[in-house]
């Protein structure tokens, strides 16, 4: 690879399947894009595609992304990297994006070099490293024990940018990286060429979110240009832009710390950098830095089993039962506690059971300050979760008599209430939980990782 | 309720949100139209440590504010009350609770 000092990385959107104007792609690859860098994952959708390792996007939608994209990288010649592939970057998700780019390229008739690497953990391999020593709480989170680490059903590490560098050395023309940070995967090529560091950390920031950083986020992604002073990001439209707010802004997203960032290499400081409009659509940052850390991490997500739930979801238009709904919904508790402890010998400790009622501060609970406007309706929304799902539905069934008929104390007539479904109840199946918010010291950057060539030979 | 004449910090602010930082944080910013109104309520001292410790139910030494001067925003983050899909959890990308900041009455 050529250490000219600079690179341009084309970022065509956000999230892999999320949708772009191929002519966006286009745009870029004449504008001297150097490499295409994509997100394919991330933890915000919750705890459950990286405990049951299946993807939140559509394969229809991640498909057709990703075809637009080999083809735009094979005809410029010029490698595209999928970071988090399939949501939540395990093993399985690599594999499924793998399989895509097989068809893809019997499609085009290319032979095409594609690169796989895996981020998945050995969960005993974890409690290993938890009991030498070199597994660090990150805040909030206390300090990991390995009985903890065994009860995931999924631990992935996320990779920095050496791993994908590697894999690029190695004649990658995709790269398919488990689970990696999300600057990682922008960052990997603009390092090889020679860019220095902490513009090209920020810039991955910035550019990570793919038109987030603009003034239109729905209409395609950016163009980064990085050189040694600094970099200039423009969107990939030309008829929508950047502009110093809007890229500044960006640093703030989904942050705790706006101007500090934590990498497995280092820490990214955006304090000192300034932001200037080149013109109306591009933006000029310099001054940022990278500051290395002096042992390199690699943080861990984990997500295991714990339990088995079901729902149940029901409607309240009454107005004499919204008049009275603390009264309703205190009544509803205390006799279904009963009735389950009648029942099935189960007291509350042996299971889990919040009742949320939509229209009536379930989304704020205590916190809302609004407690004086009446609910109009209310959903009633029952969540049981036991060891085992026959017990989760069982309560879920003790409790749908009362969530039909339960009258208001002292009521001459039974109600009746507005179920959605029949059944009644929803079986949710295992639920997960984020269970690790750690990090491990490692010697080697590339250790925790495993990379597989394979070129699909169509020549 | 605030009353209806008391002006909060959602009526002055362009914009206020929040959403996750990651499984364990929450994290909320208030973007103001202009210097005149980012100085107006941080000279009002209405967002500290204890209001937003309180407003929340958190515990004050987890609460960070960023005051970000060149872009007039006020971020705040905070450990999420539950993990983010924990049985407990009410809302997965925490996009909702901007609304208790948002309706924070202002000084007259």
């Amino acid at each position: 690879m050529n250490q000219t000092g600079t690179a341009k990385v084309l970022v065509p959107t956000g999230m892999l399947g999320a949708g772009f104007d191929p002519s966006t792609v286009d745009r870029g690859i004449a504008l001297g894009a150097d490499v295409i860098a994509v997100d394919g994952g991330s933890t915000d959708s919750g705890p459950h595609y990286l405990g049951q390792a299946v993807a939140k996007t559509a394969a229809a939608a991640v498909a057709r992304d990703l075809d637009v994209l080999v083809r735009a990288a094979k005809r410029a010649g010029i490698p595209l990297i999928v970071g988090s592939c399939g949501t939540s970057g395990t093993d399985t998700g690599v594999d499924w994006i793998a399989e895509m780019v097989r068809s893809i390229s019997n499609d085009i008739d290319e032979t095409v070099t594609v690169a796989r690497i895996y981020s998945e953990q050995d969960t005993e391999a974890v409690a290993q490293y938890v009991r030498s020593g070199r597994v660090h709480p990150l805040p909030p989170a206390g300090e990991l024990d390995e009985a903890t680490a065994r009860r995931c059903s999924h631990i992935v590490g996320l990779m920095g940018h050496e791993p994908i560098a590697d894999a690029v050395l190695r004649g990658a023309d995709v790269v398919l990286a488990g689970r990696a940070t999300d600057t990682a995967v922008l960052s990997a090529v603009p390092l090889l060429r020679g860019c220095p560091p902490g513009p090209v950390w920020h810039s991955s920031k910035i550019a990570e979110c793919g038109g987030l950083c603009t003034t239109t986020p729905l209409r395609g992604g950016v163009l980064v240009s990085i050189d040694p002073d600094g970099f200039t990001i423009e969107p990939l439209d030309p008829d929508i832009a950047c502009t110093p707010q809007s890229v500044a802004a960006h640093m703030l997203y989904e942050n705790v710390d706006p101007f500090r960032m934590r990498e497995p290499a280092g820490t990214v400081d955006a304090r000192g950098a300034t932001y200037v409009a080149l013109d109306e659509r591009r933006v000029r940052v310099e001054g940022s830095q990278f500051i290395p850390a002096d042992v390199h991490t690699v943080k861990l997500e984990g997500s295991g089993v714990t339990g088995y739930e079901t729902l149940s979801l029901v409607g309240i238009r009454d107005p004499e039962i919204l008049d009275a709904i603390e009264i309703w919904s205190k009544t509803f508790d205390t006799r279904l506690a009963a009735r389950v402890s009648a029942l099935l010998n189960l007291d509350p400790s042996q299971y889990d059971l919040v009742t949320r009622y939509y229209g009536w501060n379930a989304v704020l609970g205590s916190l809302d300050p609004d407690t004086t406007t009446p609910p109009r309706e209310v959903g009633v929304v029952l969540r049981v979760r036991a060891h085992d799902q026959a017990t989760a539905t069982a309560i879920a069934k003790i409790a749908n008599p009362m969530m039909l008929h339960l009258p208001l104390p002292g009521m001459s007539h039974l109600p009746s209430y507005a179920f959605l479904t029949s059944p009644a109840e929803l079986e949710r199946g295992p639920v997960y939980e984020f269970l690790l918010q750690h990090a491990v010291d490692v010697e080697d950057p590339t250790e925790l990782f495993r990379t597989e060539i394979e070129v699909i030979n169509h020549a | 309720m605030p009353e209806a004449n008391t002006r909060t910090i959602g009526d002055v602010a362009s914009l206020v949100r929040a959403k996750n930082a990651g499984p364990f944080w929450l994290t909320l910013e208030v973007f103001f139209p202009d210097s005149a109104s980012y100085r107006a309520v941080q000279e009002s001292g209405v967002i500290t440590g204890t209001s937003v410790a309180e407003l929340y139910n958190t515990p004050e030494a987890g609460v960070q504010i960023f005051n970000l001067d060149a872009l007039h925003v006020i971020k705040i983050s905070f450990p999420r009350p539950t993990t983010q899909g924990a049985f407990a959890d009410r809302d997965m990308h925490s996009g909702q609770q901007s609304t208790p900041l948002a309706q924070l009455p202002l000084p007259r």
